[in-house]
């Protein structure tokens, strides 16, 4: 084991990736220079400039490029700089890389990930830290990872890029400089098993991305009320594992989840609709949700700290859901 | 006209162009018979293009192609019967009925996809294109697609990246002067672009680019050959506009046989064509060729004659089989979202 920062474990997954198949490549806007929070550094001068492409700035068109790669079997990795850049990608990835494998009725594969940073952190305004993770549990076809610890970020990220279906790996940004442990060597995760963060009888907290380490604050909190609160990490928003959460639920009979992206058909109105079909009985209250506010994200620094969901919040929707109004 | 083709040559385009357009015309027909095939596009008026560019590839070459990709797939040597299943929604489909019309495509001729989104297969071409040249393979992508992708912003970007990485690609414009609601009158090119030549837009680009009659099959043939050894010689990629005049019948999503069925005998027997189709049959490429291989005695009426007959025999068995194949098991429609 040795104690990674979250972005030195992507970096590792990368350059061991890059070095187990020479079909990997790593391209995007400035990944030969190590991108702007050094997720790909020393990657180009390990493997070159030709596996570590530089591309103009042109996301809809790196997207075309990597899909088009991939159905010639290559194994492209491709970086978009910040998910609210992906907009200007979106028909490659929606219309192309989704589907091509479904309309050639199997023919066509599209090994290719995606790998795209957002978040609300560092005062980016709202073309710099939406999370959309949303809009791509939407479409079916693409795979869609949310790794909350460096362990995770490199288990996820190798088994996306072994994957043979496009998968997108949201990496959170104020997440980059947090330290964990990470196994030596090749580690992977297999995509779609949630991962037990701490275990509780009293109520079961579904928390995503950067909220996971909210969630095991609360979690702390809420133990000297006598609340116990059990937490669980999805890491792979698709395909869920709701066979966890609904076990869990089988024991604690509430559920809180909390996600950074807006409410609004957020990925926690899909959970939630999934577990009142598959485990409506196990209920004894009603699910709450905790997101941001249905807003854009604002820039001030005192705005952007009130519309990002925070322990205070999520603690006051957890104690409401045990206790009752 | 077919300097660089032997008569065997001469013979096997024609016969790759009656098919596409026998199939196409199949196709209406069905349609109006009452089999439903929703909305489709045809490349009548288009066969001259796609089968002298196609007829030039070698096995290992990539194709990137669009919603009115029939020809092309056809040129390339896909079956009619399973080209024909796909679009009437068939198991016995090269798609299993996943792709229909609009996204029939065979990976094992070598083809990436056929997108329907006007500019989305050009990004694809272009990573096929950077896919090869990493795996050093003698392989060229060949995108095809309408006027109307220059106005779209992911071409740019494709023409770019490209040019910068000298990607062995070729960019085949078929400027059909179609847009999907018609064509402005006095507009040229069809499209709604401000330039006067599709061509000036790629030059800045450093593309070598040229503009042909792509009713012709021995321009296509010479500029699709120059473009594929400057791919293959590792010279970069190249735009062709091949111009063809707008089939009358390519209504915007339902095409209708408004100039008849095509009677070869219209390249010999001029006054047999109806006053009102006149102008177009004049550009018919199809036509055109036809009468230059009677004129250059490659052909005489009689083999012309027997070649579209076996054409058009073969179309209407592989209709049948399509028609009398069976539709896929509904469960299989959750088949294949991931690999």
């Amino acid at each position: 084991m040795a104690e990674l920062t979250y972005i030195e474990a992507i970096n590792s997954a990368l350059r061991e990736e890059l070095a187990r198949d020479r079909g990997v490549y790593v391209i995007g806007e400035d990944v030969a220079l190590g991108g702007p929070f050094g997720a790909t550094k020393g990657l180009a001068a390990e493997f070159g400039e030709r596996r570590v492409v530089n591309t103009p700035i042109s996301e809809g068109a790196i997207m075309g490029l990597a899909t088009g790669a991939a159905a010639m079997g290559l194994r492209p990795v491709i970086e978009v700089m910040f998910v609210d850049f992906i907009t200007l990608a979106m028909d490659q990835l929606v219309n192309h890389a989704a589907k091509l494998h479904y309309m050639s009725g199997g023919q066509l594969g599209i090994p290719l990930t995606v790998r795209v940073q957002q978040g609300a952190a560092g005062n980016g305004g709202a073309q710099h830290s939406q999370s959309l993770e949303a809009w791509f549990i939407h479409v079916p076809g693409l795979k869609v990872v949310m790794p909350s610890n460096p362990a995770d970020a490199k288990g996820l990220l190798t088994a996306a890029i072994r994957d043979d279906s496009p998968v997108i790996c949201i990496e959170h940004r104020a997440l980059y400089w947090t330290r964990g442990e990470v196994p030596d060597g090749e580690h992977t995760i297999p995509i779609g098993r949630a991962a037990l963060r701490r275990p509780g009888k009293d109520v079961t907290l579904v928390a995503t991305s950067r909220m996971v380490e909210v969630a095991l604050e609360v979690a702390g909190t809420l133990a000297n009320e006598g609340i116990e609160v059990e937490v669980i990490d999805p890491r792979s928003l698709l395909p869920l594992d709701l066979d966890t959460i609904t076990a869990s639920l089988r024991k604690t009979g509430r559920l809180v989840i909390a996600h950074e992206a807006v409410e609004g058909a957020g990925f926690g109105a899909e959970l939630l609709a999934q577990v009142q079909e598959a485990a409506f009985d196990y209920l004894d209250a009603p699910i709450a949700r905790v997101g941001a506010p249905f807003a854009p994200v604002p820039a001030s620094p005192v705005l952007e700290q009130a519309f990002v969901p925070g322990a205070e919040r999520l603690a006051g929707a957890v104690r409401k859901v045990v206790l009752g109004a | 006209m077919t300097s660089e083709l032997n008569q065997q040559e001469a013979m096997e385009l024609l016969r790759t162009m009656l098919l596409i357009r026998r199939f196409e015309e199949g196709l209406i027909q069905t349609q109006k018979s009452g089999i439903s095939i929703g909305h489709f596009h045809v490349y009548i008026g288009q066969e001259c293009t796609g089968a002298a560019a196609i007829a030039l590839l070698e096995p290992q070459d990539k194709i990137a192609t669009t919603h009115r990709n029939h020809g092309h797939l056809l040129a390339r040597g896909a079956d009619p019967r399973r080209l024909y299943a796909e679009i009437l929604g068939k198991a016995a489909g090269y798609n299993k009925g996943k792709g229909g019309t609009l996204h029939a495509t065979v990976a094992g001729l070598g083809f990436l996809s056929t997108s329907a989104l006007v500019g989305g297969a050009v990004p694809l071409a272009v990573g096929a294109g950077f896919a090869a040249k990493q795996l050093g393979e003698r392989c060229v992508s060949v995108g095809f697609f309408g006027d109307g992708v220059l106005e779209e912003g992911v071409f740019f970007e494709s023409l770019n990246m490209a040019s910068l990485w000298k990607l062995p690609v070729v960019f085949m414009c078929e400027n059909n002067s179609a847009g999907a609601l018609g064509q402005s009158a006095g507009e040229y090119p069809g499209s709604t672009i401000a330039t006067k030549q599709l061509i000036d837009v790629v030059a800045p680009f450093g593309v070598p680019a040229s503009a042909v009659d792509g009713g012709d099959p021995r321009a296509v043939r010479d500029v699709t050959q120059q473009a594929l050894a400057r791919a293959r010689n590792g010279g970069g990629p190249t735009f062709i506009e091949a111009r063809t005049v707008r089939w009358p019948g390519s209504r915007p999503l339902w095409p209708e046989l408004s100039t008849g069925e095509t009677d070869v005998a219209f390249a010999w027997e001029p006054d047999r064509i109806p006053m009102a189709h006149r102008d177009w049959f004049a550009n018919d490429g199809l036509i055109r060729y036809v009468r230059q291989l009677f004129d250059a005695k490659l052909a005489n009426t009689k083999e012309i004659l027997a070649l579209d007959a076996t054409v058009r025999a073969d179309l209407a068995k592989a209709m049948r089989f399509a028609i009398e194949a069976p539709y896929p098991d509904p469960a299989s429609a959750l088949d294949d979202v991931f690999a």
